[in-house]
């Protein structure tokens, strides 16, 4: 007896439709589960992790600061993915992209002026995208795998910021601490509404998933990106460069995680630290499966799983559990939305082994 | 009409059936095998001939019916199964490692442990005694896929099978490689074996079948001995209705040469793909230009050069109405009025998930960019423009589909099929390259597709069609050419161009083929 997995003669539309919810019930249902088994009361411990945080305007602001950079680097990934490169690395392109946007204000501290800014952003996403250029050179040229190079250049990102941050770029006056000078005020990043935190990086946000959803959906270059990331071949035949298209979505996708980092950066730490990201362009990977790779889509998968960073902290606080609980239902969400999308496809069946012969003999 | 058998039948199918998801590809099959006849299995592609000789060696496992075996019910779960009741079985496309010799190919087919000389030993002998010149210390990356065959008889010969079964085993030989292996299948009945034997040639059923089973759509359509039917009685039951001839009346004097390949070299691109080697080819307006060969002799590789996905190191080795193009990609060449038909349509032609106007985009947003692109630089898909000309495709090539733009992948083969040279002829291209236009599509649709190939032509455009297919050679071709092992030979004039001429061109006329069979025999 086994298990095979049996394509289905057609998709349910409905179900397609659907999946994003199935999985994110089944995660809360996986969530009541784990906190029984921890002891706690179940639904005052969802309460306070999904709820809660939705209750105040201070916490509002605090969800669209910490969905910006989901959204930015989601919906550049979502551009990768769609034409089947496999950027895993957009956490590296975070941070090498706060460190480029960076070096203006840290660097160069004493030329304040109001170009400093804009100058920092354009830094950014060219560091993010020359930074992911790497993966893409050596996918083109020497056809590596670039899941592997993409994600351990995540590695390099981050252990070179440690170094930079404790070493030539560490505040002098900052008593030895592992930190960079603040930021002037024409490097910090403008609040957007007045009533709270949230800063320009959501704007941008907003704005780049409505730009790349119009790209994808009615020019020819989204046209090309659909094609080629289906039948390389097909898109050759279209006369479309599977190499340019490597180049082309990871550097798009790396200049919007780099412009992610700048934006968290210059918005909402003002300083570089060793650890200027909680794992966004990982969890961003996860935004973007969320969204069905749809822009649109992404916004609002990028807000629920800024919920879960949100509620991992409100926990802690008022239920006594580790914030390692949002990494959790991160992964639990990933898991059950990548089931749904495969059951949408296949469908199980057990295939009895055995059997033939078992019946031969008795013939 | 059945005839009536005198003994026992070997093998007997009841009620035979294999659903795949909403898909009958084999409805209540009868079939009836005796013992030393040579069976024909009869059908066009997808009429269910593979699904069902694959369910009789135990690829896959039936969702209804019976299988008896000289009378008794039998489950045949298995291949093993099958080899160990008596079935052996030569499939359509071969499994073999290159890089191993013929003995140790055969060896590693063989159930249990026997030493390698032996096995050496017996397949020379059963090579020679069944007429299947076979040298076992070769090395199957140098063989021809003639002899490639031969290894997969021997081995299954070696099983010492009562029922053989081959898949379409003529579609890879040059006439006189087939007529070979219709020797050896006469010797295996003379020796009270039987033979199923699947195609869709009617010509060479008629020659050496006993009796034929006809299928359509998964369902017997009949039951015959071939040699008492005509070829089109056959057809009829084959095709379900008169397929139209086509007309290739009033061919007017070819015009100046539009495409001219000199001297093309292109090395291969992977271990075992096939280099061209000093291609020759000049086709003038209003000729169709037929490329004939053996699949896997450089067809796919001369049309990547044609099209340009792939460019030559030498501009001039491709000239496009007196344009060197050797270095122009696939774009550029379309802008010069050049069409393309791919061989594989899934994933090459068309991208199977995308609608059909996608997927008339993909080939003609270049060509037709000001009337299916608008804001410039931006490049916004007029959508309504390309859903325009995707019906108006669909209704001249008579396109069957559900509903009004469905993914490319929902058509069946023909019509897809109908749909990609249909979009291609909608421009009137001054030059169209196809390759195997009509593979795997039914009569009726091939039928459709080679007169309009005929009638671009008429028209005054170069066409050139690369295919396997000998009967649409002749039918459409005014010249024909010979591919083989990536080598060119001159086109001929149709008209007194043979099948034997063509046979042998085939074959090669620089061949080793020949010598080293000659070597095996004096051993």
């Amino acid at each position: 007896m086994r298990i095979e997995l049996q394509k289905r003669p057609g998709q349910s539309a409905l179900f397609s439709i659907l999946s994003p919810f199935i999985a994110l019930g089944l995660t809360l249902v996986a969530g009541v589960i784990l906190f029984a088994a921890l002891g706690k009361n179940p639904f005052d411990a969802l309460y306070s992790f999904f709820i809660e945080p939705l209750t105040e305007v201070w916490s509002l602001h605090e969800l669209a600061v910490k969905a910006a950079p989901l959204i930015l680097i989601a919906v550049g990934l979502s551009i990768c993915y769609r034409s089947n490169n496999w950027n895993i690395g957009a956490e590296g392109q975070f941070i090498i992209g706060a460190m480029a946007g960076s070096i203006l204000p840290v660097v160069f501290h004493d030329w304040q002026s109001p170009l400093v800014l804009p100058l920092m952003l354009v830094f950014g996403m060219v560091g993010g995208a020359l930074y992911a250029a790497i993966p893409a050179f050596l996918k083109a040229r020497l056809n590596t795998n670039e899941i592997l190079t993409s994600l351990m250049l995540v590695y390099v990102a981050q252990l070179f910021l440690d170094w930079v941050v404790r070493g030539p770029w560490r505040n002098p006056e900052g008593f030895n601490f592992p930190e960079t000078r603040s930021f002037h005020e024409y490097a910090v990043l403008p609040e957007m509404i007045a009533s709270g935190k949230t800063h320009w990086g959501f704007g941008f946000a907003l704005l780049a998933a409505l730009l790349l959803w119009f790209v994808m959906r009615r020019t020819l270059k989204g046209f090309e990106i659909a094609v080629l990331g289906q039948s390389a071949r097909a898109g050759r035949f279209a006369g479309f460069s599977d190499k340019g298209m490597v180049f082309f979505a990871f550097m798009v996708s790396g200049a919007l995680a780099g412009l992610a980092g700048i934006s968290e950066v210059s918005g909402a730490i003002e300083q570089l630290r060793p650890v200027i990201s909680p794992g966004y362009g990982f969890t961003a990977i996860i935004v973007a499966f969320l969204g069905r790779l749809n822009p649109l889509g992404i916004v609002a998968a990028g807000l629920i799983l800024a919920l879960t960073y949100l509620g991992g902290e409100a926990a802690q606080i008022s239920i006594g559990i580790t914030d390692k609980v949002s990494r959790l239902f991160q992964g639990l969400l990933l898991f059950f939305v990548l089931g749904c999308d495969t059951l949408i496809h296949y469908r199980i069946t057990l295939v009895q082994t055995g059997l033939a012969t078992r019946q031969g003999g008795t013939a | 009409m059945p005839e009536t058998i005198a003994q026992l039948p070997l093998l007997e199918t009841r009620g035979l059936t294999k659903i795949f998801g909403s898909l009958k590809a084999c409805d209540g099959i009868d079939l009836l095998v005796a013992p030393g006849e040579i069976h024909a299995l009869l059908g066009e592609n997808g009429a269910g001939k593979s699904t069902l000789v694959k369910m009789l060696f135990g690829v896959l496992s039936p969702s209804a019916g019976v299988v008896r075996w000289k009378g008794k019910p039998v489950e045949i779960g298995s291949p093993g199964q099958a080899r160990a009741t008596g079935i052996g079985m030569v499939f359509q496309h071969f499994s073999l490692f290159e890089a191993l010799t013929v003995a140790e190919n055969i060896a590693l087919a063989l159930d249990g442990n026997v030493e390698i000389g032996r096995i050496a030993e017996e397949a020379r002998r059963l090579s020679l005694q069944y007429g299947l010149p076979l040298d076992p210390s070769a090395h199957v990356a140098d063989l021809s896929v003639g002899e490639r065959q031969r290894i997969e008889i021997v081995r299954t010969l070696l099983q010492n099978p009562e029922l053989i079964i081959l898949d379409e085993p003529t579609s890879v030989l040059t006439p006189q490689e087939a007529d070979k292996l219709f020797e050896t299948l006469e010797k295996l009945r003379g020796e009270g074996r039987s033979v199923l034997y699947i195609s869709h040639r009617l010509e060479e059923v008629q020659r050496i079948c006993d009796r034929a089973t006809v299928l359509r759509h998964g369902k017997v359509t009949g039951a015959c001995n071939p040699r008492l039917e005509t070829p089109s009685s056959l057809a009829r039951m084959m095709v379900g209705s008169e397929v139209a001839a086509v007309s290739c009346t009033g061919n007017q004097p070819p015009g100046g040469i539009l495409v001219e390949v000199r001297a093309l070299d292109a090395p291969g691109r992977t271990p075992f793909a096939v280099a061209l080697k000093q291609m020759n080819l000049s086709v003038r307006a209003g000729e169709v230009i037929a490329i004939a060969g053996v699949a896997g002799n450089g067809q796919s590789e001369f049309f990547d050069v044609l099209s340009g996905e792939v460019t030559v190191a030498n501009a001039d080795a491709v000239q496009i109405a007196g344009l060197p193009v050797g270095h122009r990609g696939i774009t550029e060449r379309r802008m010069l009025g050049c069409g393309f038909v791919p061989e594989e349509r899934h994933g090459h032609a068309a991208v199977t998930d995308l609608p059909l106007t996608a997927n008339l985009l993909l080939s003609r947003h270049a060509s037709d960019r000001k009337s299916f692109l608008s804001g410039g630089p931006l490049g916004l898909i007029n959508r309504a423009a390309v859903a325009k000309a995707a019906r108006r495709i669909s209704a001249a090539m008579d396109v069957r589909k559900s509903g009004d733009d469905p993914a490319a992948g929902s058509l069946s083969g023909g019509n897809l099929q109908k749909f990609i040279v249909g979009r291609e002829l909608d421009r009137q291209p001054k030059v169209l390259v196809v390759n195997q236009p009509t593979w795997g599509v039914d009569a009726g649709a091939a039928s459709r597709i080679r007169q309009a190939l005929v009638d671009l032509a008429k028209s005054g455009s170069a066409v050139i069609v690369i295919s396997q297919d000998l009967d649409e050679v002749f039918e459409i071709a005014s010249r024909i050419a010979v591919i083989n092992e990536g080598r060119l030979s001159e086109a001929e004039p149709a008209t007194t161009m043979t099948r034997e001429r063509i046979g042998l061109l085939m074959g090669g006329f620089h061949d080793g083929t020949v010598r080293r069979e000659e070597a095996v025999l004096a051993h």
